[in-house]
C-alpha cells in the first residue's frame, strides 16, 4: 500500500487518480502509523513551503517522514513535495525543510522568462537511473521555485534560462518537479517506474 | 524551453459536448471524457472546457464531469463558463480542474480574481477576455460576447494580472469562426503589458495561422475549437507545421 501524504495542501486527489488508474494501490492519510507501514510514501504539494511545512509540523509528519526515509522506504516528492525534501527554502522567507536530499530551494532567476514557468519543458537525462524513460520527453511544471543542489543527486534536468532539476534522488529519496499525474502517458511511465524501484528495491543511479 | 500549448476547447452543455465533434472512433459522440481521452491521445497539451448554458444545474453537472475527466485523462485542465464566486471555483478546482478561468464575474467583482489567487495560487486562476474592436478600440465584452463593456481591453488585461490572474484566454470576437487566422495585433499589444502566459483564441482556420500567432505575437498556447473538433485540422498535424516554422512544441 502506498501512502499519499495527507496535509490539506493543494489537490492531491489528482495524484490518487493517477495511482488509482495505473492499479497502484494507494490511500491519502495523515494517520503515522499508516505512513510508516506503507510500502513507499508519496509527498504530493502545491502552494507556498513555509505553509506545508508548518502544516506537516502540526500533524507531527516532520518527523515520520525522517523516520520513513532513515529505514530506506521510498519516498516520491512531487512538486513543492519534492521541495520540501531539500535542506531549506527562500520562499517567504528561510524555512528549514525535511533535509533528505542536500540543497536548497531559490526563486528561479529573472532571465527574461515568465515566472512561474508553467507548461511543458524538456527533460535532458544528467545520469541513468531508474526513471530513465524521461530521456528528451516533455512533462508539465507549475513552479516559481527552483531546488538548488548537486549535481550528484540531479536525475533529469531542464532548461528554463537556467538548468532547473527536474528529477532528484538521494538513494530511496527521489523528488519530481513537474507533475507526472499531469504529464499524459509520459508521466504515468514515470509512476509506474517508481513503482517498480519499490518492488526491486533497487535505488541505484550513476 | 517551454513548449507553446496547443489547446483544444470543448462547449458543454448540460453535460454533453455540444459542438458536433466527429471523430470516427468514438463510442459515444457528445461524451465528454472521451472526447477528452482522444485529445490526450492525437497530442493535446491542455484541454478547456466551457459551460455554455452555466445555469445553477448545469453547474453541477459540470463537476460531474471535470471528477470524470480528470479519473481518465492526465492533462491541464481548465474550465469556464458561468464561474461566479469562490464557491464555484473551490469545487471546479476539488473536481480536478487545474484552472478555472473567470470571465464575466470578473468584470462585476474583480476581487474574486485576488481573492481566488490568494486562495489558490494564481496558477490555477485564468481571466478570459472577449474582445472586439469598436470605432478602433479593443473593447470587453461579457455574457459570451453578449454584453459590450466600455473596457479597454488592453488596459484590462494589465489590471487582471495586476489583482492576481496567472494566466489570459483571450479571445478575439471579430475573429472568432472567420477561420482567417488569429488577431495578431491583439496579442502583440497584450504581451507587451502582462508578463503571464497569454491564450490566444479564435481565428484559426489552417496550420500557418498557428505558426503565425506564436512567432509574431509569442503568445503560450493557441485555442481551436471546430477545426480540430471536425477534423479540418489533426492537432498533430499543426504540431508538425509549428515545429517545421522553428518553434517549439511538444
Amino acid at each position: 500500500m502506498f501512502s499519499i501524504v495527507d496535509y490539506d495542501t493543494g489537490n492531491t486527489r489528482n495524484l490518487k487518480k493517477a495511482l488509482d488508474y495505473l492499479n497502484i494501490e494507494n490511500e491519502l492519510t495523515s494517520d503515522k502509523s499508516k505512513i510508516l507501514k506503507a510500502e513507499a510514501v508519496i509527498l504530493p504539494g502545491v502552494g507556498a513551503f513555509k505553509a506545508a511545512m508548518s502544516k506537516l509540523e502540526e500533524r507531527n509528519l516532520v518527523e515520520v517522514l525522517k523516520q520513513v526515509a532513515k529505514k530506506k522506504t521510498p519516498i516520491l516528492g512531487i512538486c513543492l513535495g519534492m521541495q520540501l525534501l531539500f535542506d531549506s527554502s527562500q520562499e517567504y522567507g528561510f524555512t528549514n525543510g525535511l533535509g533528505l536530499i542536500a540543497g536548497k530551494v531559490e526563486q528561479i532567476p529573472d532571465k527574461g522568462l515568465k515566472i512561474p514557468q508553467m507548461g511543458w519543458n524538456q527533460n535532458k537525462i544528467i545520469q541513468n537511473s531508474s526513471f530513465d524513460s524521461v530521456k528528451d520527453q516533455y512533462t508539465y511544471f507549475v513552479h516559481s521555485y527552483y531546488a538548488n543542489c548537486d549535481i550528484k543527486n540531479t536525475i533529469a534536468a531542464v532548461d528554463y534560462g537556467i538548468k532547473i532539476p527536474s528529477i532528484v534522488q538521494n538513494e530511496n529519496v527521489v523528488g519530481m518537479q513537474f507533475h507526472p499525474e499531469k504529464s499524459g502517458s509520459v508521466g504515468l511511465k514515470l509512476l509506474k517506474n517508481f513503482q517498480e524501484m519499490v518492488k526491486t528495491n533497487d535505488f541505484s543511479s550513476n | 524551453m517551454l513548449a507553446k500549448r496547443i489547446i483544444p476547447c470543448l462547449d458543454v452543455d448540460n453535460g454533453r459536448v455540444k459542438k458536433g465533434v466527429n471523430f470516427v472512433n468514438l463510442m459515444d459522440v457528445g461524451d465528454p471524457t472521451e472526447i477528452a481521452a482522444e485529445y490526450q491521445k492525437q497530442g493535446a497539451d491542455e484541454l478547456v472546457f466551457l459551460d455554455i448554458t452555466a445555469t445553477n444545474e448545469h453547474r453541477k453537472t459540470m463537476v460531474d464531469i471535470v471528477e470524470s475527466v480528470s479519473s481518465q485523462v492526465f492533462m491541464p485542465l481548465t474550465i469556464g463558463g458561468g464561474v461566479q464566486d469562490i464557491s464555484d471555483i473551490q469545487r471546479l478546482l476539488k473536481a480536478g480542474a487545474d484552472k478555472v478561468a473567470i470571465n464575466s464575474a470578473a468584470v462585476s467583482d474583480p476581487q474574486l480574481i485576488t481573492e481566488g489567487a490568494e486562495k489558490f495560487g494564481n496558477q490555477c486562476i485564468v481571466v478570459a477576455i472577449d474582445v472586439k474592436k469598436t470605432n478602433g478600440k479593443y473593447l470587453v465584452h461579457t455574457h459570451g460576447g453578449k454584453k459590450a463593456t466600455d473596457l479597454d481591453a488592453i488596459k484590462w488585461a494589465k489590471k487582471v494580472v495586476e489583482l492576481g490572474a496567472g494566466e489570459l484566454l483571450i479571445t478575439s470576437m471579430d475573429k472568432d469562426g472567420t477561420k482567417d487566422g488569429f488577431d495578431i495585433e491583439l496579442y502583440q499589444a497584450i504581451n507587451q503589458v502582462v508578463n503571464v502566459p497569454i491564450i490566444a483564441s479564435g481565428g484559426a482556420g489552417k496550420v500557418e495561422d498557428f505558426s503565425e500567432v506564436f512567432k509574431k505575437a509569442d503568445v503560450d498556447g493557441a485555442l481551436a475549437a471546430s477545426v480540430f473538433h471536425f477534423g479540418e485540422l489533426s492537432i498533430n498535424n499543426v504540431k508538425k507545421a509549428v515545429k517545421k516554422a522553428g518553434v517549439t512544441v511538444r
